[in-house]
Order: structure tokens, then sequence, then C-alpha cells
């Protein structure tokens, strides 16, 4: 039993709360949404310590034994994952300081962000399929309201799509829990992977866990993604970050506890489904990058091709593979954020989304074009930076099983975005400037002080990935291994 | 009795469907109402509908109706008020904005004004 779990779940939800009463102070909104976003790093980190040298935390809630109540559990997975989205969000406040104008900051920009974060942080820490399903709703509930705060046109057009394939995925993802509570009898995550473990491999498990599989890939944007792009390119730079960084992640964990813990048993069927979505997802994404002109749209796809890569090691499920796709998570939502706010300064400076209306960036603001270039070669996997380590691993790790399919696929990948995101370098940032047509903000290079954290964090993670690496190795074991996670949340 | 169950749900979910393949954004959302509903019935029968008696009676109760699905219906029917509320609210402010509810004309109007924006541009 341990009470600092619970906090990375109370602190968004207490401030957000705060915030709906002093929705007209824009002043003292701005430092509590940044202080709270802070408070969270830092007890994110308390737990990592704790994690590390104690194993794996766990709160009952209201004190009933885990597998009749609801369980908080923090492993090095979560944490990990927890800690960066602290960061992330941090940025991504300080930045919506300039980069979000005051009507939306007025209308409950700052308290929607932090249910959101909420939702997210209970996704990752909670022990529970139900509760699972209700932080998620949490978190798409403020994602809906988001996406479309500031209405505009497209802004409804887009929220209608994102609204009603969340819904039904939703819809589907409750039809499971029945299901699997039908056949199994429990829905705390570890009981069931006892339950499942004794019964032994069978058919309806197996299409329930597809069932599950379908849930979150279209939360995750595997192979189901065709909301994504549109969707993310809708709302303001500030919040595209927030959800290209967050959400998309938060499926990916899901699918990835759901497959390492509960469903682990019988591999055949499901996890070469999740390879064969995996190849399909990097080629669609990839090319789909390529082929696109705005800015946005190719960002969203690029977030769409990692996701494919990051299901590449789930297909593997060997200990390099997954230690290399913790890795690569915790680097995707950094520097994925990183890329949507520098492209929200680029879109302010040029006046445009269009990467042929732009050009001769690089002249008037270099600093820019040169964080978008580290930021574009970290996404790639250039080796100082923090792409590489987790790239090297799941490659390495697919090579290992003798997945030589997959492995091809992940390095195709690396050459699809490196063009994707040197043609946004090559048209946007060289040739002959043109005049800005009408600025949005008051000089939008002061943004770039907010992003200059996540940048400095891309390089230090690549830099010193090898301290870093025992951490990653943690998470791993857990994942490799799930007896650890059982042991730790029904014996206490 | 759960094969009346069985049968409703599987009514239910393919009337679900068919108004969530509609062109018209109220059909849509009375769509996705109706399939959680299903998906709640299915819940409830998942847990043996008829096993004598109410649930919570004390230790040695002999026959009591397992609690838990009815909690976890309880918590879904919540989730899906507030997302059908503000759905709804949407599909109202949509319809005020894009002045349609056809989802075929919105598709069609957006491909129109980006059109027209790109002519001004150039």
């Amino acid at each position: 039993m341990n009470n600092w779990v619970a906090a990375p779940l109370l602190i968004p939800l207490f401030t957000a709360v705060l915030l709906i009463f002093l929705h007209n102070k824009l002043a003292l909104q701005r430092w509590i949404s940044l202080l709270s976003a802070l408070l969270n790093a830092g007890v994110s980190v308390i737990l990592m310590i704790q994690v590390r040298s104690n194993g794996i935390q766990t709160l009952n809630m209201s004190g009933w034994a885990p597998p009749y109540g609801i369980v908080l559990v923090a492993d090095m997975f979560a944490v990990l994952l927890v800690l960066s989205a602290a960061i992330v969000s941090a940025c991504c406040f300080w930045y919506s300081f300039r980069g979000i104008d005051e009507e939306r900051e007025r209308h409950y920009f700052y308290s929607l962000v932090h249910f959101m974060l909420a939702g997210v942080n209970g996704s990752f820490l909670t022990g529970d399929l139900f509760n699972l399903f209700v932080c998620f709703e949490l978190m798409l509930m403020s994602s809906y309201a988001l996406i479309v705060l500031g209405g505009t046109k497209r802004q409804f057009r887009e929220t209608l799509h994102y609204i009603l394939i969340n819904v039904l995925s939703s819809t589907l993802f409750v039809a499971s829990v029945a299901y699997l509570y039908g056949a199994v009898g429990t829905l705390n995550l570890a009981h069931l992977s006892q339950r499942i473990g004794e019964l032994g491999p069978s058919g309806p498990i197996t299409v329930v866990s597809a069932l599950l599989l379908v849930v979150f890939s279209v939360k995750a944007g595997l192979f189901l993604f065709f909301w994504l792009p549109g969707s993310y390119g809708a709302p303001p730079a500030a919040i595209s970050a927030l959800f290209g960084a967050l959400l998309t992640k938060v499926g990916m964990y899901a699918l990835i506890r759901a497959f390492t813990l509960v469903f682990y048993h019988e591999t055949t069927v499901i996890h070469t489904l999740i390879g064969i979505m995996g190849v399909a997802t990097i080629l669609l994404g990839g090319f789909g990058a390529v082929s696109q002109t705005n800015v946005n749209r190719i960002l969203g796809y690029n977030v769409i091709a990692s996701i494919g890569f990051i299901s590449l090691a789930l297909a593997v499920s060997n200990e390099d593979a997954l230690k290399g796709a913790v890795f690569y998570l915790v680097h995707d939502m950094i520097v994925k954020a990183l890329l949507f706010l520098l492209a929200g300064i680029l879109v302010a400076e040029t006046g445009t989304e269009r990467i042929n209306r732009m050009g001769g960036v690089l002249t008037h603001s270099p600093l820019l074009a040169w964080m978008f270039f580290i930021a574009s070669l970290a996404v790639v996997g250039i080796p100082p930076l923090s792409g590489f380590p987790g790239k090297l691993l799941i490659v390495q790790g697919s090579l290992e099983s003798g997945q030589y399919v997959l492995a091809a696929a992940g390095v195709l990948l690396t050459l699809l975005l490196l063009y994707s995101l040197i043609k946004i370098f090559i048209l946007g940032f060289w040739g002959k400037p043109r005049r800005p047509r009408e600025m949005k903000w008051k000089q939008p290079r002061k943004l770039l002080l907010s992003s200059a954290p996540l940048m400095l964090l891309i390089v230090l993670l690549g830099v010193f990935a090898e301290p870093v690496m025992p951490y990653m190795q943690r998470a791993a074991d857990i994942l490799t291994d799930p007896s650890i996670y059982i042991q730790a949340v029904l014996k206490e | 009795m759960e094969v009346v169950v069985a049968i409703i749900v599987g009514v239910l979910f393919a009337v679900g469907i068919y108004l969530i393949l509609t062109q018209d954004l109220l059909r849509i959302v009375l769509g996705t109402s109706l399939l959680t509903h299903a998906v709640h019935l299915l819940l409830m029968a998942m847990a043996m509908l008829k096993t004598g008696d109410a649930p919570l009676l004390g230790r040695d109760a002999e026959k009591f109706v397992d609690p838990l699905p009815q909690a976890l219906i309880l918590t879904s029917i919540v989730i899906n008020f507030g997302v059908t509320a503000f759905f709804l609210v949407l599909s109202y402010r949509a319809y005020q904005k894009l002045e349609t509810t056809d989802m075929d004309r919105m598709r069609s109007e957006s491909s129109r004004h980006r059109g027209k924006k790109g002519g001004r541009r150039s």
C-alpha cells in the first residue's frame, strides 16, 4: 500500500476543478497549471525512485483486497510514461501562455487539459479493466471538448467524426468487458491473467482478445487510423501536441499491457495479427506522410507510422524488442510533442499550413529551422539522439526472433519518415523567403523557449542512454515475465 | 430468459448500426445511444439473469445475483449519458454553424470550402 500511487491521478483532477472557479483570472490559471504539471513530474520522480528500490507499488482503493476492489499499480513501465506525460504537459502549458488565444483560455482550456491528464495518468496506473474504460472515457470526453474548443467549421466537422469513432470503440470495449466477465469472472488484470492461464488457451478467449485488439487499435491509431490525421490537425498547435504525444500512446500502452500481461498464453493468432497490422500501418502511415503537403497532416501520419513501429515490438515480444518499445514510447511522446509545437510556430510565422506556399524560413528564423531539423533527425533515429536506442533494440529484437519482414519494415519506415520530414525542411525552410501574410500571434519566435526543454531532453536521452537503460530494463522485465506483476498485485 | 435478452441485444445492435450508417446526424446520435443500451443488456445477461434472489443478502444467502455487472452498467450509463448529451449539443452547434445535418453535404461543403480558399490564395 502506497498512497503516492494515486497522486498523479488526483493532482490534475483537483487542479482541473480548482481552475473551473478561476476561469476569468488568466494569469493565475496559467501559473497554477504549470505548477501543477511540475508538481506532477516531481511526484512521478518520487514514485519512480520508490519503484526502483522497492519494486512494484500498489494501492487498493478503499482498502478492498485486489481481486474484489479496484487496484492502482505503479510498475516501472507505467511510471516512466506518467513522468514523460507530466514533462510534456508542462512544456505544452508553457507554450500555451502565448500559443493559445485568450478566448480559449477563458473557456476552460486549462481545466480540460487537466481532466485529460487525469484520464491519461489513470489509464497508465490502473490495474483493472473496467477502471481502464472509465479513465479512457475521462480522457476522451475532455479531448472531445478540446478538439472543438474555438468552434471553427473545420473543427466541427472533424470533431463529429472523432466522437463517432470513439463512441463506437468504447461500445465495443464495454462489450468485450462483458464477454470477458462472462467467460472468466473477474476484471482485475492480474487476476484475469492468472485465471486465463489456469483455463488454458481456448477459442472464446482469443475472440475476446481480438475484440480488445480492435478497441485499443482504434485508440492507438494502429491500422484503424483513418480518423487521425484530420482530427489532430484541426485544433491549435498546443492541443494537437498534447494529442499527438499522449492519446495514441495511451492506446499503445493498453495494447502492450493487455497482450503482455493478460493474453500472452496463446500467441500464434493475435501476435501474428498485430505484426501484420503493424507492417500495414508503417507502410500506409509512411506513404501517407510522404504524399501530404499540409504540415499538420504530415505530422499526423508520422504519429501513425511510429505507432506501427512500436507494435512490431509487441508482435515479436522478446526482451530486447520490449525494452526498445518502452524506450521508443518515452522518446516518441517527447519528440512528437516537440514536432507539433515547432510546426505550430512555423505555421504562425508563415501564415499557411501548406509547405508549398512556405519558403525561406531559414533566413529569418534560423533557430526554429535548426530545432526542427534536429527533431526530425531524432524521429528518424540518427545516433546521438533519442530515437536511436529504441529503434536499434526493436530491430535487433525482431532479427533475434527471425522476423526479417518486420525488421525490414522498421528500416523502410526510417527512410519514409526521413523523406517526409526533409520535405518540410526543403520546401518550408529553404528557398526564397516570402513575406508572411498575417501574423496570428505576436512574436511567435518567443515560443521557441518553451519547446527548448523537450529539445534538450531528446539530446540527453540519446547521449545518456546507458544510465537510463536500467530503468527500461526494469520495465521490460515485468513485460516479459508477467508473474512479477501478478505476485505484486495479488499477494501483499 | 437469456435467449430472449440475447435476441433483443442482437436486434438493438442491428438497428443501432443501421442508424449509424445513415446520413443524418441526429439518427447517428440515436444509433450510438441504442448501441450502448444493447451493450448494457449484454453485460447484464452475462451475469445470469434469474438466479432467484436479489444481490447483497448477507454471507449465508443461498441464492443471490452477482451485483458487480449492475455496478458496471450504472457507471457505463452515467458515462453514456454524458457523451450523448455532449454529442447532441455538438450536433446542434454544428447544424447552426454548417447549416446542415447531412454528413455527405458537410463533406462536400468541406471540399468546396477548401477549393474556394485555394482559389482566393493563388
